[in-house]
């Protein structure tokens, strides 16, 4: 699995294939660089032999050589890094750039069957730790590549036992340390799952502060938390002195290694087998350099197999299926607002039917009602009107206009809608009135007039200008509602779609909504779904839903006299025992 | 800072032995170049051949270092697990308490997500960053300056050398650190503003669909997405110098160090094998300066995180407390004069609210979103102070009661239904741990809960998922009734609860709360069914009282009950 998107992963950064092999050089030219200091810097000690004993002309030589290859070193580390960094930050920026146009070519099936924390860490975090574990892997795996395999060369034509000596040892010391250091860790799952338990604990405590506060709970909540707090410290000393093994292991490991290589130089030195001090102290060199690309690599791993996951996730993502493309579409101009609802049938999954075989004709200007329990199919009606979802089987026409056979936008912007979830987002409020379109602010004032939001709003004390929250700052839920009614009604548009619109604002203020919606609608085709009834007593048409079918229509008197499931409802809900 | 230190100090012992041991661990290290060169000048050099007995001494010598490194590193770090494991359960535990000391004005003004975050992230990086402190703090500058002293063992030259270049070192690190440390908080900014957008075109995607911003959208991301990969290549341009600089210095250093060695080994100052112990000295110092920068990285981060967690435990919770008594003789529970309250000290959310209050009333509260009900029922408890007027309970100044005397004569039943994760008796077991099945079944009646209650599996054994997940809206608000009933005090108030209830069950509640002896009861609505038992209902209107009676004086009287009376019942008024 991880082959197959690592290919992917070399091919799209093979788009910068310039840099792809700029790295690849420059990498290769540090690694010599750094390499060759050691030989220098050995060959030089050698000269280095005792009272009125050194060759200060030839050391001057090497000194050269070696400010060359310093130089040489830094500029190709320091063009690697700025290299591999414009490498993963266009690639990471391409990633974004694809991921959030994907959001908007996604059919709504998709988006709405995910989890939005899902999703959302697939667009955020994800990417930031494929780009950080990228960053890692580009700035370390040539380089230790190379340096693995050139030391080992080198070291094998300077002296061929220690070469060995090295070779062999060194990467044991490794593998010893982490198989010991991953045995021992078993206490890093069991701080995992504890620590998790307090995380939602403390979630629970801070979202319910005002419940704690009412019910004087707060010794009762310190003491569970100390419960959980101190299991968790038991746990977390073990963890955390454990993870901080493999260091100083590796480092005793490696000063084994040390005296050994220095026992074999002096005796390779003493029996005359072509060994000098210089030598020996270019070896203690590269046995640092060449244990190093092992350590770094190995510490590495798990930030990449991490990143090799969540690109794993990006890819699937990038790789569903867009909306159908309505390119060459008609666009649909104004239109009167007549639509014919013809036999159509939609489901969400094959096994459970949904809406079927319903037809409804509904002339320019009249006011539809959609009444019926949760989940009886109303949302997917205005789903389909929308075309945020396509139906199975039938047609639906606005002004004689199949709308699969015109472009979603221009459908689109022939309807206005108010959610049952309300939608603010970080900006000012007028910002989030306009939605960046061109109106004047007298405009929008006049909209926010009609639908009874200009008074709160004006009480604030940037007034139009208050900059809203990332979490749609303190307003209530009606409040909220008021402002998208707002947007719609700065809009205009010649049909409506009122999705439960009103069902969390008061009575009173619903009432004055209602008054200015009816101003609104005149003359509009507009969908009203309404757990409230009296919002949709003034309907031409009710549609009363039932598991996915129109089980009644009629005006809300004929509906009541017939005595059906409407009136069952209607009662339920509304007659006072007084 | 000051509060780091205070918990370090509970573990005395460990935070001070822990970089102690780390200290022997490093002077086991620094040994080492001395013993290789002495390997060279006294064993491998003895003007009678290479002396074996000396160098597998000193071989062994090597080995011990290392056992006698590892074992130091050990215990080094077990105390520095101990100490910053202890130090993060005593920081959450007093954070905690000092959340839960707050009251509703700190809490509004910090928000619910920030102090998760205080609790959980913030405490991690801190705890980390002192485990990571007591570890290798001390290593990387006990090194480098081990290795300078070292340095003038071998020659007075070469010691200076080291003096010097050290402290270059050092501040050339420091700068470019200092430089860039605010640069990658910027970059975290700009990378924050795109997950924002993303959250916010994947939570309204509908919307953004329907008004067809797609386009618009898209370009705006591409603009901060190319804004955001702008800096960071800006930011790597400063942030990468801090490798080369210190590799291409630190070389240098080398080759004058080489220069120096020869210069004293050709007049007889230095052996040969010592200018080799003084390239190892060199090399350890390259390696300790790349961590140290690393580690200050974290710690630059953990210090960022003390110093939000210190910007709660610097939150004063100021109440209004007066010891100078302003009492009268009065027959009523609750008296409001005049009572103003503003939540920012700009417009007031209540304004000249007056009402009186008798013992075993019932007091409906009516009014629009955003009309002050929820902030009214909160004033009685005091859980905010008020900026103008007077509230007296029982004909004493509610700023001569200390809180909780108040607090405990009031049962709240909140907007929000929220329970917490446990079984159902827990939940109801809220204020009194004490209280047996047959009392919570009795409350469990009244609320209207008991029947299915009995039918879960388990009774009240049945488990609570987080925040009441498994449990519908109505079930919730039943429960959050029954909690509140056995809180047993003589005031219950009931926000907003009974909302989610079908009409018939809320009647059937009512009714027998109205049978409940010498309780006073607050109901707060916007159903003016809810309310038509209460023996006064207070109209409130944008914060203020614009109808005070009972239903039939209001509906004649109050032109706004008349208003939610009537879209309330028209339809019902017409057709009987």
């Amino acid at each position: 699995m991880n082959k197959s998107i690592l290919i992917r992963l070399l091919k799209d950064l093979g788009k910068d294939k310039f840099f792809l092999i700029s790295t690849l050089i420059l990498s290769l030219i540090y690694v010599v660089s750094t390499l060759a200091l050691p030989i220098f810097a050995g060959l030089a000690i050698d000269l280095i032999i005792g009272i009125n004993n050194v060759d200060f002309q030839t050391i001057f030589y090497y000194f050269a050589y070696m400010g060359i290859f310093i130089a040489l070193g830094a500029i190709s580390q320091y063009l690697l890094n700025l290299t591999n960094n414009h490498l993963v930050y266009s690639y990471s920026r391409r990633l974004r750039k694809r991921s959030f146009e994907k959001i908007h070519s996604l059919p709504l099936k998709y988006l709405d069957s995910h989890p939005l924390g899902d999703l959302l860490s697939r667009f955020s975090t994800d990417i930031e730790v494929i780009s950080d574990g990228l960053l890692i892997f580009l700035n370390q795996i040539f380089i230790g590549v190379f340096s693995i395999i050139l030391t080992i060369v080198v070291m094998f034509i300077l002296n061929w036992i220690m070469a060995l000596t090295v070779v062999i040892l060194t990467p044991l010391s490794l593998f010893i340390a982490r198989f010991i250091s991953k045995n021992l860790n078993k206490y890093f799952y069991s701080q995992a799952v504890i620590k998790g338990e307090q995380t939602s604990y403390i979630e629970e405590l801070m979202n319910n502060q005002k419940v704690v506060r009412y019910f004087e709970y707060e010794n009762k909540a310190e003491n569970d938390f100390e419960e959980i707090s101190s299991r968790l410290e038991e746990v977390s000393i073990k963890a955390t002195f454990f993870a901080a093994l493999p260091n100083p292991l590796t480092r005793f490991i490696n000063s084994i290694i040390y005296a050994l290589i220095i026992f074999i130089g002096v005796l390779l030195i003493t029996f005359n087998l072509g060994f000098s001090i210089g030598l020996l102290n270019t070896f203690l060199s590269y046995t640092k350099e060449y244990s190093k690309p092992f350590n770094d690599i190995s510490s590495v791993i798990p930030e990449i197999q991490n990143a090799l996951t969540c690109l794993k996730r990006i890819y699937e993502l990038l790789d569903e299926k867009n909306e159908i493309s309505d390119q060459n579409n008609l666009s649909l101009k104004q239109v009167k607002g007549n639509i014919f609802i013809d036999d159509i049938s939609f489901s969400y999954t094959k096994s459970q039917k949904l809406i079927e075989h319903l037809t409804l004709n509904v002339k320019k200007g009249s006011k539809v009602a959609l009444v019926g329990p949760t989940g009886c199919g109303k949302t997917t009606f205005i789903n389909l009107l929308m075309r945020f979802y396509d139906v199975n089987q039938g047609h639906i026409l606005v002004d004689n206009n199949d709308i699969k056979q015109v472009t979603r936008n221009s459908l689109r912007s022939n309807y206005g809608m108010v959610l049952q979830d309300t939608y603010l987002r970080y900006g000012t409020i007028l910002e989030n009135i306009t939605l960046g379109d061109d109106y004047s602010k007298e405009e929008v004032i006049e909209a926010c007039k009609k639908s009874n939001c200009h008074h709160f709003i004006s009480l604030l004390k940037d007034g139009y200008d208050t900059l809203i929250d990332e979490n749609g700052g303190d307003f209530s839920q009606g409040q909220k509602q008021l402002i998208s009614i707002a947007r719609i009604m700065l809009r205009e548009p010649p049909m409506l779609i009122l999705d439960e619109a009103t069902s969390s604002i008061d009575t009173r203020t619903e009432i004055k909504i209602q008054q200015s919606f009816d101003l609104l609608m005149k003359d509009k085709t507009s969908f009203i779904v309404a757990h409230r009834l009296s919002t949709i007593m003034n309907a031409d048409i009710i549609l009363v839903m039932k598991d996915g079918h129109v089980i009644e229509q009629g005006t809300h008197e004929e509906l009541l006299s017939k005595k059906g499931f409407y009136y069952e409802l209607y009662n339920s809900q509304f007659v006072i025992n007084q | 800072m000051k509060r780091i230190f205070k918990y370090l100090s509970l573990t005395k012992k460990e935070a001070i032995l822990a970089p102690l041991f780390k200290m022997l661990e490093v002077i086991f290290e620094l040994i080492v170049p001395l013993i290789v060169s002495s390997i060279i000048d006294d064993g491998l050099k003895n003007p009678n051949g290479t002396d074996f007995t000396y160098v597998i001494l000193m071989c062994l010598l090597l080995l011990v270092l290392g056992i006698l490194g590892l074992i130091s590193a050990v215990v080094a770090q077990y105390f520095a697990a101990v100490s910053s494991s202890k130090l993060q359960t005593r920081m959450r535990m007093d954070l905690l308490k000092k959340i839960n000391s707050l009251e509703y004005q700190e809490l509004d003004e910090v928000g619910t997500a920030s102090l998760i975050n205080k609790m959980g992230n913030d405490v991690n990086q801190v705890t980390n960053g002192v485990n990571m402190t007591l570890r290798l703090l001390l290593r990387s500058p006990i090194v480098v300056i081990g290795a300078v002293f070292v340095a003038f063992f071998f020659s007075f030259n070469i010691g200076i050398t080291f003096l010097i270049v050290v402290p270059i070192l050092f501040i050339l690190i420091f700068l470019i650190m200092v430089f860039t440390i605010p640069l990658f908080k910027k970059t975290q900014e700009k990378n924050d503003i795109l997950v924002r957008l993303t959250r916010e075109n994947l939570l309204g995607v509908r919307v953004l669909r329907a008004f067809n911003k797609q386009e618009k959208e898209i370009s705006n991301y591409h603009k901060n997405n190319d804004n955001l990969t702008k800096y960071q290549l800006f930011v790597g341009k400063i942030s990468n110098l801090i490798n080369p600089l210190t590799l291409a210095f630190i070389n240098i250093f080398i080759i004058i160090l080489i220069y120096l060695g020869a210069f004293d080994v050709n007049v007889g100052e230095l052996e040969s094998g010592d200018v080799l112990g003084i390239y190892n000295l060199a090399g350890q110092i390259l390696i300790e300066m790349v961590k140290f920068a690393t580690l200050l990285v974290t710690l630059s981060k953990s210090l960022a995180s003390d110093k939000r967690i210190e910007s709660i435990f610097a939150l004063k919770s100021h109440l209004q407390y007066s010891s100078e008594i302003d009492s009268h003789e009065s027959p009523y529970l609750f008296e409001f004069n005049d009572v103003c309250m503003s939540y920012n000290g700009k417009e007031n959310a209540l304004e000249d609210i007056s009402f009186k209050v008798k013992e075993g009333e019932m007091v409906g509260i009516i009014g629009g979103t955003g009309s002050g009900k929820t902030t009214l029922v909160n004033l009685l408890g005091h859980y905010y102070d008020i900026s103008k007027g007077k509230i007296y309970y029982k004909g004493k100044n509610l700023i001569n009661y200390k809180p909780s005397e108040i607090r405990k004569d009031i049962s709240y039943v909140p907007q929000k239904a929220s329970l917490f994760k446990g079984t159902i008796r827990d939940n109801l077991k809220m204020s009194n741990l004490s209280i047996d099945d047959e009392t919570i079944l009795k409350a469990l009646r009244i609320a209207q809960g008991e029947d299915f209650v009995k039918a879960k599996e388990g009774s009240l054994d049945y488990k609570v998922e987080q925040e009441g997940r498994n449990f519908s809206g109505g079930q919730k608000q039943r429960l959050t009734i029954a909690r509140a009933l056995l809180k047993d005090s003589p005031i219950l108030v009931l926000d907003d609860s009974s909302s989610a209830l079908d009409y018939k069950t809320e009647s059937n509640l009512r009714k027998a709360l109205q049978e409940l002896k010498n309780k006073t009861i607050f109901i707060v609505s916007q159903r003016a069914s809810s309310l038509l038992t209460c023996s006064t209902i207070l109209v409130l209107d944008k914060g203020k009282i614009v109808g005070y009676g009972n239903h039939e004086q209001l509906l004649k009287s109050c032109p706004v009950y008349q208003e939610i009376y009537s879209s309330q019942f028209h339809e019902e008024a017409k057709h009987e």
